[in-house]
């Protein structure tokens, strides 16, 4: 590790970082290094932003200017500080609970605005955190520790959502798919927009133990690999095939004008 | 770091303004430059004027989702450099309170107007005075000002500005349906008359700044976000470097500071006003527009050869405990006069120690004490 060319994006004193071995943020983590590393992302001008939960621990240990510690308000902090100075890098690290529960409207609403931002989702389908709870991504039928007999409850989709809503670039991959993934991270850096990419990422320390009954990182990966589609492939498969399946690949990528205000001088509004 | 007010933010002049306006211009002219609100009745002409405002001067101005949005879109963009202020009133005051948390831990200066309403409904009330200063989690001091004017909502939303960027943390102005929804006579200074304070910035480059090193004073620059500085802003407790920290010392010292910042700057926060205290035997304290019908009755009750006297208190929170234990050093009895279910009595019994007694005359049916029913307190307790 002393030698990784990485480690000089890493707040000096953070490390050791808090991840479980085999966790997927801490994988997604290293996915944003190397695309921030090639295109030469300007680490002065990044504010990374976390809420609360494993992935928002990520801007921790980044070595920028970060926000920390409240559970699902990673936008409305970024709406404030880019209105205010539209130079900022924002990059939002945000775990489902983060992005899909608390901060479900925030995250609607960003979308809609068409903020300025890039939003990384790690998507490990529960609240991995609190010790594995059901989440709204949570994918029917698995047992979590509040859903001891199995989730009733259908899952949301993250990527559908944020096209909806109105997000100008939206990208889902799993951490099994590092390279398409890095690649989707640097162009959703580099986007003028709300960028959206979500990561389909094992954990299994909570998820996996409970859910998928192991604690092994390699069998929890290959779970959600077997699992996963590309956008092709799912072409041809039935909404009820792809019902417990996680669809990978580029949902949206446009350009339209991007938030800066709910009251903007113009020449003149509708008469 | 004291600098002029901007001119064309500034209306000078005599106007008949209403309250709410009042704020909105009271917040540009202390440099404002970032407003952020859900809508609320009775608050939403601030929102409105800031809305044509904002752009006017520069600034931004966003609608949120929801309160949450408001108070952390303020956050960010406190962080980011800018004086930010939002408005609400009671129930939407509630959404905030987990912002305010976390501006008081990350050290954020920015200003929050609430304009107390009853509960459901939009009539008079100083119901949220607990409210303001307990209502988030936590360990915390907060400045709260209670204007009782159109003339008050100007200044002291300037104060509030003022005291935000001074000690790094969230003001609130305490408003309330009374005022906020009066048109009164206001006359706006000059911009070379109006005192501007902004946040201490850091005067070394960021590998030498320790971010929340504090001066002796206890208030650490605040460098604007993307300008190299790097920090950790978590609300987690954190050292002198920003690193989260599971060190009870560190979390001990941290919020010694941030209390401290407050408490041991008392004497420049806290601000009172007498009335006819010097020989006064039945006192009456009084905060906000409650503290308008309180002086009439007292002036009402000096023709009348009693000898009666007012404090209003212009900062309720932190409470002004000296200038209370002096009045009731001196007085006889002391009638606390409020438009609730009597909240901050409480504090007056505290601060007046046995020295005398403390008469509540309260009122909670949403609407403002007359005088005759000030007087007839008065009278009774000067019998």
């Amino acid at each position: 590790m002393k030698g990784n060319p990485l480690r000089r994006y890493l707040r000096e004193g953070s490390l050791p970082h808090f991840f479980c071995p085999g966790c997927g943020a801490a994988q997604v983590m290293n996915f944003f290094l190397k695309a921030a590393d090639e295109i030469e992302l300007d680490f002065d001008r990044l504010v990374a932003i976390g809420g609360v939960g494993c992935t928002a621990r990520i801007p921790v240990y980044l070595h920028a200017d970060a926000l920390h510690g409240v559970h699902g308000r990673t936008l409305p902090w970024a709406t404030g500080m880019k209105l205010h100075n539209p130079g900022l890098e924002v990059v939002i690290f945000a775990g489902d609970g983060d992005a899909a529960a608390i901060g479900g409207n925030h995250f609607i609403q960003a979308a809609r605005r068409n903020l300025d931002v890039t939003m990384i989702v790690v998507n490990n389908l529960n609240f991995a955190m609190t010790g594995g709870q059901v989440a709204p991504t949570t994918p029917e039928r698995l047992r979590t520790m509040t859903t001891p007999y199995g989730n009733v409850e259908p899952r949301f989709d993250l990527c559908e959502l944020a096209r909806t809503a109105g997000a100008t670039f939206v990208s889902r991959w799993s951490t099994c798919r590092s390279r398409q993934g890095t690649n989707a991270l640097k162009r959703a850096l580099q986007h003028k927009g709300f960028a959206l990419v979500e990561f389909v990422a094992q954990c299994p320390t909570n998820f996996g133990r409970r859910a998928l009954r192991t604690g092994d990182p390699t069998k929890c990966v290959q779970w959600i690999e077997e699992r996963s589609v590309t956008l092709k492939e799912a072409k041809n498969l039935s909404d009820e095939e792809l019902k417990d399946r996680f669809v990978l690949g580029d949902f949206v990528d446009y350009q339209r004008p991007v938030f800066e205000g709910s009251s903007i001088l113009t020449t003149g509004g509708e008469k | 770091m004291q600098t002029q007010a901007d001119n064309n933010r500034v209306l000078t002049g005599k106007h008949f303004m209403l309250g709410n306006y009042a704020v909105v211009e009271g917040a540009l002219a202390a440099g404002c430059d970032f407003f952020a609100g859900y809508p609320i009745t009775p608050a939403n002409e601030i929102s409105e004027r800031m809305a044509a405002r904002m752009p006017e001067v520069g600034g931004r101005f966003l609608q949120g989702e929801d309160e949450l949005c408001s108070i952390y879109a303020l956050t960010g963009a406190s962080l980011a450099g800018a004086k930010a202020m939002t408005a609400t009133a009671s129930a939407g005051f509630n959404y905030m309170q987990e912002g305010i948390g976390y501006a008081v831990a990350a050290e954020l200066p920015l200003v929050i107007v609430d304009v107390q309403r009853c509960r459901g409904e939009n009539y008079a009330t100083q119901s949220d005075v607990m409210q303001m200063r307990w209502a988030a989690s936590g360990d915390y001091e907060m400045i709260v000002l209670a204007p009782s004017s159109v003339q008050e909502l100007f200044e002291h939303t300037v104060k509030a500005f003022n005291f935000a960027e001074r000690y790094r943390t969230p003001v609130i102005v305490m408003s309330e349906t009374t005022i906020a929804l009066m048109r009164e006579n206001l006359v706006i200074p000059d911009p070379k008359d109006i005192e501007i304070v902004n946040r201490v910035r850091p005067n070394v480059p960021p590998r030498e700044f320790v971010p929340f090193k504090a001066d002796p004073d206890g208030i650490p620059p605040l460098p604007d976000l993307g300008e190299g500085y790097r920090i950790l802003h978590s609300l987690n407790p954190h050292d002198e470097w920003g690193g989260i920290s599971w060190d009870p010392d560190v979390f001990e010292t941290m919020y010694e500071r941030i209390i401290g910042k407050i408490t041991h700057h008392r004497d420049d926060i806290v601000e009172t006003q007498g009335f006819f205290l010097d020989d006064s035997e039945v006192v009456l304290i009084a905060y906000g527009s409650e503290s308008r019908p309180a002086l009439d009755a007292v002036q009402q009750a000096r023709e009348d050869g009693i000898k009666a006297g007012l404090l209003k208190l212009v900062t309720v929170w932190p409470v002004p405990e000296k200038e209370i234990r002096a009045v009731a050093e001196q007085a006889s009895v002391i009638l606390s006069v409020e438009m609730n279910i009597g909240k901050y009595a409480g504090e007056i019994e505290r601060a007046s120690g046995d020295c005398c007694d403390v008469v509540r005359v309260t009122k909670n049916r949403g609407e403002i004490h007359t005088t005759a029913e000030i007087y007839a307190a008065i009278e009774e307790v000067a019998k």
